[in-house]
């Protein structure tokens, strides 16, 4: 866990303040709508379709049982009791009022936490790789480089009014788990020629309306350059993105038009002028990487085999283990899923009752850290194997334990209609008309790895675009309609969606991702996944299927 | 009119033209694209002389003169045109501009801290700010991150601790 230096505490505290008079003259009509949105956006406040929503930072996905507490607090406290968590890593309350916000930034403070530019067009909150650190398929922890990146860009005073948002995300493993190639800019932690460890600089990645996958614009970064790059990429895009189309204002068309050649020639042309002047020391790098509280492992923890005899005998348990934990890097220790996803649960929210529990359960259980995913589920990273049991039957007991990480029923799914402003058509509704048609473990397991995402519309919170199977809703004269895609995939072997045919009414639009899905158990060769079929079949036959039936 | 300049609120006489008003020996400012224009002539201009920059302008265009002008002016067409707060930081780093490089427009007060930063020592409201009460927000957070115009080091060779 990063812990703030009064310097940090400091800066959020006087945000908290500036805010607070910010709202203050709002509310007296000394600013007008059109000033203060873009000073609230800054600080992660819409203003919806019901109430304000109020998205709060989780950096790079990193949350102290502290902070858990606080964020149920709040939630009982400013909101209906319930937590809404984002693919990017952070937490929304849907229902606090204006006059609160202030109040509720400064409760935050108190815990190391704010709002700072989780919207608004700047650099937002930096995500990465829920299993950072702990996995064994990982060249370096990326965290540090997260949070110096969180600080370089926080309160930036030349990048903080750009063309439109700016989402970076670093990863330091071999598998890409944070969708690195649909940001702005993605940074994998790779080794150089020489041996030295640096990043692989890839700009242009995106996903809403043009979903765009990011090209490599430098295959080797020295660490010392991190930050001088990151400006010469961000100055060419303040100066030279487009600003007259809000549609056409991301990096990714910039990219686009004018081509990744010219415009990677232009960021070396940049840094060339600022790469002396702004050099990332190395003792900086050990400084940030020591302000990490990092869990103290017991060296001599006997390999407990319980929790293997107990899954022997209880299947249900074997079934948590086998999908919801994985192995930890070092001996005796399991990383845990918390599945945000069952049946009546819309996907990503929790009550403020079972923020507690799992605050109080990371304290017992996992050094008192959890994490969230960009599939919108917690991590308890640092789990002992003989605690396995425990807690497992303690996350039960609070409907976070439905083994099915991974499955056709861990889709992402954004707020759609039901909150957010932007949205043509409900999600939360469509998730939940799935959800019951595939609600038998041995069929979920039959289906395998399956990653089904929503979005109620083309700004693609939901990610959709790259969804095995996509599910993107759009307004038709009035009406809730749903535009399928198949094949999409945000890993190493990144690709979009491809469309498969005129959008589907609401009524039908959860029965056509059933027969997506007993197509595939028919059409499947040998082990072969969703999207191995869907790349070796293409998409014709489930169209084939699909639209017989309308 | 009054604006604010290194800190204190004084008067202002500098006229901004239009492009196509005659230049006077009094201090006025001239559109960029004007100035290219006209170099040859307004080149001859005996009395201050500024410029007037926006984003849609190619600094490089203007790197010979820049030393020229006592004042350059940066447009603020609308308060999140964020174009304005890199020409202000390059004259500042890149061309070594050291005279007056004043922010005007749709700005706001809000925005005046990071105006600082990257550079603008000058600020022209749109209309009846109250400047008084503007002046501390040119120091609003004691912390900063990142090297700027303001200070070439970032917080981590500055902090003590």
């Amino acid at each position: 866990m990063y812990r703030y230096d009064h310097y940090d505490q400091t800066l959020v505290d006087e945000r908290v303040a500036q805010f607070r008079e910010q709202t203050r003259r709002f509310l007296r009509g000394k600013l007008s709508e059109d000033q203060f949105r873009p000073l609230r956006l800054m600080n992660g406040l819409y203003l919806q379709r019901h109430a304000p929503m109020l998205r709060i930072a989780i950096p790079y996905g990193l949350l102290s049982s502290r902070q858990l507490r606080k964020l149920a607090h709040i939630a009982r406290t400013y909101d209906k009791s319930v937590g809404h968590f984002t693919t990017r890593q952070n937490l929304q309350f849907n229902w606090p009022r204006l006059e609160d916000v202030p109040d509720i930034l400064a409760e935050l403070a108190t815990v190391q936490m704010h709002a700072i530019q989780t919207s608004g067009n700047c650099i937002r909150n930096v995500t990465s790789d829920h299993l950072a650190g702990v996995y064994k398929d990982e060249l370096e922890d990326p965290r540090p480089y997260c949070e110096i990146i969180r600080q370089w860009s926080t309160l930036h005073p030349e990048f903080s009014y750009l063309p439109r948002k700016f989402k970076i995300a670093v990863s330091g493993a071999s598998k890409d788990r944070a969708a690195t190639r649909f940001h702005d800019i993605g940074l994998h932690l790779v080794r150089g020629g020489s041996g030295e460890v640096g990043f692989e600089v890839l700009v242009g990645g995106g996903l809403g309306r043009t979903p765009m996958i990011g090209k490599t614009i430098r295959p080797f970064l020295a660490k010392k350059d991190l930050l001088s790059y990151l400006e010469a990429i961000l100055r060419i895009y303040n100066r030279f993105g487009r600003r007259d189309n809000k549609f056409k204002a991301r990096i990714k068309i910039l990219l686009k038009e004018i081509g990744v050649e010219r415009f990677t020639q232009q960021v070396e042309e940049e840094w060339s002028h600022i790469r002396d002047r702004l050099t990332l020391d190395a003792a900086e790098i050990e400084r940030v990487q020591k302000q990490f509280s990092m869990p103290s492992y017991r060296p001599d923890l006997a390999t407990s085999r319980e929790w293997e005899r107990r899954a022997a005998v209880d299947r249900n348990f074997a079934a948590w283990v086998q999908h919801n934990t994985l192995p930890h890097k070092v001996e005796g220790y399991r990383i845990v899923f918390l599945s945000l996803k069952s049946r009546d649960r819309a996907p990503g929210d929790m009550t403020d009752q079972q923020m507690d529990a799992v605050a109080d359960l990371s304290d017992r259980f996992s050094f008192g850290e959890i994490r969230v995913t960009h599939t919108q589920n917690l991590v308890f990273a640092d789990v002992e194997e003989r605690d396995l049991y425990e807690l497992w039957r303690q996350l039960r007991a609070l409907d976070l334990a439905t083994p099915n990480i991974g499955t056709a029923s861990d889709m992402i799914c954004c707020p759609g209609l039901d909150y957010c402003s932007l949205a043509n058509a409900s999600s939360i509704s469509v998730a939940k008309d799935i959800y019951s048609r595939i609600d038998d473990l041995d069929y979920l397991y039959d289906l395998g790895d399956l990653r089904i995402n929503i979005s109620g519309c083309m700004n693609g919170c939901g990610h959709q675009s790259v969804g095995h199977i996509g599910i993107l809703g759009v307004d038709k004269k009035g009406e809730e309609w749903y535009q399928l895609t198949l094949g999409g995939n945000s890993g190493n072997d990144a690709s979009l969606g491809e469309r498969l045919g005129p959008a589907i009414d609401k009524a039908n639009v959860a029965h056509a991702v059933q027969t997506l899905l007993e197509t595939y158990l028919e059409l499947r060769q040998h082990e072969e996944s969703f999207l191995e079929t869907v790349r070796r079949v293409g998409i014709t036959p489930f169209q084939e299927r699909v639209y017989a039936d309308h | 009119m009054q604006i604010i300049k290194d800190g204190r609120i004084v008067a202002d006489s500098w006229r901004h033209l239009r492009d196509n008003e005659p230049v006077s020996t009094a201090p006025c400012t001239v559109s960029g694209s004007r100035w290219l224009r006209e170099r040859e002539q307004l080149s001859k201009h005996e009395g201050p002389l500024g410029i007037r920059l926006s984003g849609d302008d190619r600094l490089e265009d203007f790197a010979a003169d820049f030393e020229r002008f006592p004042l350059i002016v940066v447009e603020f067409p609308t308060m999140v045109d964020g174009r304005g707060f890199s020409i202000a930081r390059l004259l500042r780093e890149r061309y070594g501009y050291k005279g007056e490089v004043r922010a005007r427009g749709e700005f706001i007060r809000d925005q005046v801290f990071y105006l600082h930063r990257v550079g603008c020592n000058a600020f022209e409201f749109a209309e009846g700010e109250d400047l008084e009460s503007t002046l501390p927000l040119l120091h609003e957070f004691s912390v900063t991150y990142q090297a700027a115009a303001d200070d070439p080091r970032p917080l981590y060779r500055r902090r003590t601790g």
